[in-house]
């Protein structure tokens, strides 16, 4: 069992994961915020890898992966960053980006990388399901990663349960049909939710995308096993005046 | 040579569609019902009758009697610069307008670089009477502000895309994020072989007339539809998948893609991705893309604002990768030499992007039997700001 499978063997809800870029707003702060969402809690964490074209991001989050890689930060240099921190805690990381950088790395050398250097799932959103299975799952399954993948309320019930069948960690719902950071209609919202819970999945199912302030996670938790908040951690990484620390406890406390 | 991708739209190794779910509905859709409907009845006589009576199709093939002389062979121009707006990139708009209301879309999205195929979409959508978002990168908003005020006088609304270098790449982004936030109501319409299955397909057989007409215009003129060479243009690829199109299966004849070179191949601005490219995914297909190491994508350079891509579409990278395809560059000198040549020879000013096709005749080792067919994409006129500048150095 990798660590994903171990968090939600022994929690299954109000799951926290909380999503930073590496690189941003430092090249070097990526063992300081690994460390201080370890220490206030986080039940797991999602490390964004920088692409210069994220379609499937908003503002926040493109501009934390423009200033990363202005920073200089590639995925060879996060391995290395991972790798000197030795990570020994028991919340799963996982790396989250796009295909083309990972495609570049060379896909298998990637998993093996991540894997020792402490990683336990990937999240690749532009990875077709069908190239999955057909080219990339053994290699994931060969370096014990869990490979997540999203939906969302415009995925079909038959697509869910191949997605649901192909996975071993857990789904990613992506809570409204939109970019990151985004706002959007409550009742729609947990009507699609309430859909998902009641198709009970093999695995569990996390919500992202709009998650932003304790009302919008304990919604996703109502129905589903916890969430995913990227854009206001970013968002509360931005304001001056206090530490990654003091931003992080101060984020984490909000939510909780 | 096979004309049509395969059923996940691949191209050899090229194209596919690496998309983000919160896509995958729309393309799938599209994916499995973009052929049924290009193939109806209905929608070829609609197409059919807009081309015709709206674009001013056919253009005309043209023998170009003093070009012919300079190089020493057969050289006829295939006027898509006499298209309604002005260049090929009509006929796709055309034809995705008809696609769209079909499906039912109320709310059209398109990206732009220079402004041709925004004005082409604004003005369909006003035809149809359709809601018309059009993205384009800050940068370019300023260099074609003249295009600018052509949308908005169609009624569209254009939105500056703010991020990256603010051109093409980042106002195909932006379009891709605001498909993503409104997958119900909106249609986005691509304006180049590019992006995720079926739409360089679509794309590709929407253009597919221009290299129809050559043949049979050909054909009436010289006894032989074949050519022995077609040059076309390559940004992302429309206008030459489009040129080269009824040609690909007939391996006699000679396709050639003349890229932009901008101030060199080596000079580090430049747009030439066959040249500079590793195999990788842009916006929705693997293909060639222009990147760094570590696979972030660069910003390319050309002097002309439709070339100015950093990839290809997965047609012409595999037309590139079998040896089809004989791809060619053309810098930024080179194509404005030959855009005032093709003036002072023929009357006729064309396009920035297509000057490029008619610079790789100087390139190319003609016999004087050999029938050349240059695609002239589309007219100068917006490009006049430009030619301005460099007017005084070719009349001293």
């Amino acid at each position: 069992m990798n660590k994903i499978q171990q968090l939600f063997e022994r929690k299954n809800e109000k799951v926290l994961s909380v999503y930073f870029t590496a690189g941003y707003p430092q090249p070097d702060d990526t063992g300081r915020i690994l460390k201080a969402l370890v220490d206030n809690g986080v039940d797991m964490i999602e490390i964004g890898m920088p692409y210069s074209d994220p379609v499937a991001d908003g503002p926040v989050i493109e501009h934390a992966s423009a200033v990363a890689i202005a920073n200089g930060m590639t995925i060879k240099k996060l391995f290395s960053q991972l790798q000197e921190l030795k990570i020994d805690c028991e919340v799963p990381l996982l790396l989250m980006g796009y295909l083309n950088p990972v495609m570049q790395y060379g896909f298998e050398k990637f998993c093996k990388d991540a894997s020792e250097a402490g990683i336990s799932g990937i999240i690749l959103p532009d990875l077709p399901v069908r190239e999955f299975r057909t080219d990339y799952m053994d290699i994931v399954k060969k370096y014990a990663l869990s490979f997540v993948f999203l939906i969302t309320p415009e995925t079909s019930e038959e697509r869910i349960r191949e997605i649901d069948n192909l996975s071993d960690g857990f789904i990613y719902a992506v809570s409204s049909s939109s970019i990151t950071g985004r706002s959007t209609d409550q009742a729609k919202k947990e009507a699609y939710f309430r859909r998902i819970s009641e198709m009970q999945l093999k695995n569990p199912v996390v919500v992202g995308f709009g998650v932003r302030d304790k009302a919008t996670f304990d919604q996703a938790c109502r129905f589903l096993n916890g969430a995913i908040s990227g854009t206001a951690y970013i968002t509360q990484l931005n304001e001056g005046g206090k530490t990654i620390e003091e931003h992080t406890k101060a984020f984490v406390e909000m939510l909780r | 040579m096979t004309t049509h991708p395969d059923q996940y739209g691949f191209y050899g190794k090229f194209g596919g569609a690496y998309i983000p779910e919160m896509l995958y509905a729309n393309v799938e859709f599209l994916q499995h019902h973009y052929q049924q409907i290009i193939d109806s009845e209905s929608f070829r006589k609609e197409f059919e009758y807009l081309l015709k009576d709206y674009a001013g199709r056919e253009t005309p093939l043209y023998y170009a009697a003093r070009l012919s002389e300079k190089y020493g062979a057969y050289i006829y121009l295939k006027r898509e610069d006499l298209c309604h707006t002005g260049a090929h990139k009509v006929n796709n708009t055309i034809g995705q307008i008809l696609l769209a209301a079909r499906l039912g879309k109320k709310r059209i999205i398109a990206e732009t670089g220079a402004g041709q195929h925004g004005v082409a979409t604004a003005t369909v959508c006003a035809l149809k009477g359709l809601e018309c978002i059009v993205y384009m990168g800050e940068t370019d908003m300023k260099r074609q502000a003249l295009n600018v005020a052509r949308m908005e006088m169609l009624g569209a609304k254009v939105v500056p895309a703010t991020s990256g270098s603010k051109t093409l790449k980042d106002a195909t982004n932006e379009a891709i994020r605001d498909w993503i936030n409104h997958p119900e109501d909106t249609y986005y319409l691509i304006g180049s072989v590019v992006g995720p299955h079926p739409y360089p397909d679509m794309v590709a057989q929407f253009q597919s007339v221009i290299s129809r007409e050559i043949r049979h215009q050909l054909k009436e003129k010289t006894g032989n539809e074949l050519p022995d060479y077609v040059i076309a243009c390559v940004g992302g690829g429309s206008n030459a998948a489009g040129a080269f199109y009824h040609f690909l299966e007939d391996e006699d004849v000679k396709l050639v893609a003349v890229e932009a070179a901008g101030n060199g191949i080596e000079s580090g601005e430049s747009a030439a991705t066959t040249q500079l490219g590793r195999i990788g995914i842009l916006h929705g297909s693997k293909s060639l893309v222009m990147q760094t190491a570590d696979g972030q994508v660069v910003e390319p350079y050309s002097i002309s604002a439709g070339l100015d891509y950093p990839g290809i579409g997965p047609l012409h990278a595999h037309l590139f990768d079998t040896g089809r395809g004989t791809f060619m560059n053309a810098t930024d000198k080179e194509a404005l030499e030959a855009a005032f040549e093709l003036a002072r020879l023929e009357g006729i000013i064309p396009a920035l992007e297509s000057a490029h096709a008619v610079a790789a005749l100087k390139k190319i080792k003609l016999k004087k039997e050999d029938k050349v067919v240059v695609n002239l994409s589309g007219r100068g006129d917006k490009d006049m700001a430009t030619y301005l500048k460099y007017l005084p150095k070719q009349n001293g």
